[in-house]
């Protein structure tokens, strides 16, 4: 103690009250102690709630699984459904839902970043987009229901893909965006000093340059869709027979839950766990494999 | 007792004279600037610059940071034209052609005019398809050819024996010295006339910084050289001619040796000395 | 000139202060040197001869700390222009002032050797040519002090009388020499003695193109006529 009070009194110019600074030392150690506990608390309860979630899941979800859940479909209550025609249909529907939505989202990721700057335009077309980005997906479902539905004159498969894919364009629209940004203007001015015209630059240089981040929003939106049910009940509709038609209903996972879980046949609330489950755990493989893409990027 | 004789007589050689013998050797203009102003929006950056760039020889440019001397660079290859409410007004003259004006194809110009930057940029693919690229853009070669001008540049660029085993791997995994001379070689890959270098050391440890300034040494026999550097000593080692910049004038040009060991205006004096200001 | 206006960094100022410093007691020392060394003569003082003489260690010591320091600031400070004009001259005068100094102690030893003689003739030449070239030291000195150019390109004009005065007392010691052949040991001395005051004079002149390039930065604009004829005294050289 008296060491640092002679060695910083050596040091000319203004002087410093030793006994203030070790005062507000204290107190700043206390209210670090305080918050740095709130912190671990909320943290802890919301590792148990999550772990609580998936441990129930895994509890109910893994009683019921079996061979039979992915090869047969859904049956009448108490004849050994499955969910085959679920998860294919939910395969469909984010394998089409993602290549409509991610060329259109990476052509206005790109113009907002690379043309449109923070032209009228480009600011409003990035608004819009984070609307859609936290609008409820619900509005989505009944928005194509008015247009994809209603005129066509009934649910289909087709409908429920473009609900999707409207969810998958804001996301990938920003990461596209902000992975464009990202990229250090030496590197675009480095290529078009070799004489390269703009478009090659983009495609040939910035795409590949912030592909890691564009792949990862891409995941980003398929876990995301993969779990929508909203949007689907007002255009799939869901259907408890094999369809793979695109023009009719198409059952998925998510809306398969929704339907199983409320009804009254214990075998169903089976299904509709083992659903969730398999949702659950594909979703999670998903943004596992964008966070190590991410990594790797790095 | 001894008989103290005269050494040898030298009293009249005068270390004065050195200076005469360098500026008598600089070569015809490659680029002649004339009269440059350059404006970024309402802010005038650059003041009535003349300057020729001696063929096959190298300009350094030095002054403060925010003299100009970058901005000269941008505009001989017509960087500027990026970025909206930048223009240049003038003669930049490159045979009968003015690089500033706006009918000028920018990027044949650019394939004429070549550039390396402060920070190494090699671009997100392999060794091989980094020097491919920029060639790619203004030719069509055969494989074999295309080989060949990869092996070129890369040995032209002092690379070659470093990266020739791994030409299929990422050139992000190059030191920054050997990305800064990979990018190096891509410039030259596309055989330009001149190269204008944006600080090239900037980032870089000692050793690679004199690789680069012995690579700069060598290059200045085919190519017309154009150099900002912060670092007045580098300027002294590479520069055959030096121009010093200040407030976006151009205060003094002369050869190097002049510049640092006798310059003639008092600004230069004052910032090749540190008495800056 | 860059006096004018302080460095950056002040350490920098500092050790070109002592850099002059050192260099003024260098040459206040050979000034004094060479004071003995042509009272030696003109008084045929012994005593004053061998202070000269020891004088010339300190000369030595001082111009290798010069060398030393200057090598130091070339590698540390990396000087430019005018700076390092400053530096490199002080280096070059450095060893002109060593030079000279050498010649004035062997003066200094030779009017010991010459106090062993009757001299039957007048040395009013050799006192005349030791105290234009004690002037000029001291003026050069001044100039480089001041960074006085006009002061240095007089020293290096008034070289030429020095001369002049050696080319006589050469033409005057030969002449006493074939008079009488007892003459020619002290006259050989009186030569040498006379040779040494007109290096010293050269020095000088060295001195002066020195400080006029580290102060202007270019030698001085004028062809100086070489002023010894002395080699061709005797014996022209056929054309």
């Amino acid at each position: 103690m008296s060491a640092t009070t002679s060695s910083a009194s050596s040091i000319p110019g203004p002087a410093k009250d030793l006994r203030v600074s070790r005062a507000l030392g204290k107190r700043r150690h206390r209210i670090n102690f305080v918050v740095k506990t709130l912190c671990v608390l909320a943290t802890m309860l919301g590792m148990v709630l999550l772990g609580s979630i998936l441990l129930t899941l895994i509890w109910r979800g893994a009683a019921g699984l079996s061979l039979t859940v992915f090869t047969n479909v859904t049956k009448p209550p108490g004849s050994g459904g499955g969910l085959l025609n679920a998860i294919v249909g939910t395969l469909i529907q984010t394998v089409i839902g993602t290549a409509i939505g991610t060329p259109i989202g990476l052509l206005v990721g790109t113009y907002l970043a690379e043309y449109g700057h923070s032209s009228p335009l480009a600011n409003a077309v990035r608004f819009v987009s984070d609307v859609l980005l936290s609008a409820p997906s619900i509005l989505i479902g009944l928005f194509v229901y008015q247009f994809a539905v209603e005129p066509f004159g009934g649910f289909s498969g087709a409908a429920g893909c473009i609900a999707l894919a409207i969810i998958v364009i804001p996301i990938v629209v920003r990461t596209t965006e902000d992975m464009l940004r990202l990229i250090t203007p030496s590197l675009r001015e480095a290529a078009i000093g070799l004489g390269a015209p703009k478009w090659k630059v983009i495609v040939l240089i910035c795409y590949r340059a912030a592909m890691d981040g564009i792949v990862t929003g891409v995941l980003l939106a398929i876990a995301r869709i993969a779990g929508e049910t909203a949007p689907l009940l007002f255009t799939s509709l869901g259907n408890l027979n094999w369809s793979v038609s695109l023009g009719q209903p198409m059952a998925s996972l998510p809306v398969a839950i929704y339907q199983y879980a409320g009804s009254a046949f214990d075998d169903w609330v089976q299904l509709a766990w083992v659903g969730a489950l398999l949702i659950t755990f594909g979703v999670l493989a998903i943004n596992i494999a964008a966070r190590l893409l991410l990594r790797r990027g790095k | 007792m001894s008989m103290t004789t005269a050494p040898s007589e030298s009293q009249n050689t005068s270390f004065g004279n050195v200076q005469a013998r360098a500026a008598s050797a600089m070569n015809p203009a490659r680029i002649s600037i004339d009269n440059l102003d350059f404006y970024y929006g309402e802010h005038k950056a650059l003041k009535g610059i003349g300057l020729d760039l001696p063929d096959r020889q190298v300009t350094g440019m030095i002054g403060p940071s925010g003299c100009g001397k970058s901005t000269l660079l941008r505009v001989l290859n017509r960087m500027y034209d990026l970025y909206p409410g930048q223009r240049a007004t003038g003669q930049v003259m490159m045979d009968e052609m003015n690089i500033i004006d706006p009918k000028v194809d920018v990027n044949a110009l650019r394939a004429r005019v070549g550039m390396v930057f402060q920070k190494p940029t090699p671009f997100p693919m392999t060794i091989y398809e980094n020097i491919a690229f920029g060639v790619k853009l203004h030719e069509r070669l055969s494989r074999s050819a295309m080989d060949e001008r990869v092996e070129w540049s890369l040995t032209r660029a002092a690379l070659w024996g470093e990266v020739k085993d791994r030409l299929n791997t990422s050139a992000m995994g190059l030191s920054g010295g050997q990305q800064q001379r990979l990018c190096i070689a891509r410039t030259i890959a596309v055989r330009p006339e001149v190269i204008l270098l944006d600080e090239p050391t900037s980032a870089l440890d000692p050793i690679s910084t004199l690789k680069i300034e012995e690579l700069i040494d060598e290059l200045k026999h085919d190519f017309t050289i154009a150099i900002v550097t912060h670092n007045m000593q580098q300027a002294a080692r590479c520069a055959d001619q030096v121009a010093f910049f200040y407030l976006g004038e151009m205060v003094e040009c002369a050869p190097a040796a002049q510049i640092f060991t006798a310059p003639k205006q008092k600004r230069t004096q004052e910032y090749v000395t540190g008495r800056f200001g | 000139m860059s006096d004018s206006t302080e460095h950056l960094v002040k350490s920098f100022d500092n050790d070109l202060k002592r850099l002059r410093d050192m260099l003024t007691e260098m040459g206040g020392i050979v000034e004094s040197q060479l004071a003995m060394a042509a009272q030696a003569i003109l008084n045929r003082d012994a005593v004053v001869a061998m202070r000269a003489v020891e004088e010339d260690p300190k000369v030595d010591a001082l111009e290798r700390e010069v060398e030393q320091f200057v090598i130091q600031m070339l590698a540390l400070r990396q000087p430019m222009a005018g700076d390092l004009r400053r530096i490199v001259a002080a280096l070059k005068i450095t060893g002109d002032l060593e030079r000279i100094g050498d010649y004035a102690a062997n003066v200094a030893k030779r009017s010991v050797v010459l106090g062993q003689y009757n001299l039957p003739y007048s040395l009013a030449g050799l006192a005349h040519m030791a105290t234009l070239v004690q002037e000029q030291l001291k003026s050069i000195m001044d100039a480089l002090g001041t960074s006085d150019t006009a002061k240095a390109v007089e020293v290096w004009r008034s070289d030429r009388v020095v001369d002049d005065i050696y080319n006589a007392l050469f033409r005057e010691l030969i002449t006493y020499m074939m008079e009488d052949p007892r003459n020619i040991t002290p006259c050989t001395h009186l030569l040498f003695i006379a040779k040494n005051l007109e290096r010293i004079g050269d020095h000088t002149t060295n001195i002066a193109e020195t400080v006029y390039y580290a102060v202007e930065g270019e030698a001085i604009p004028d062809v100086r006529p070489k002023g010894d004829t002395s080699a061709y005294t005797v014996v022209k050289p056929k054309e």
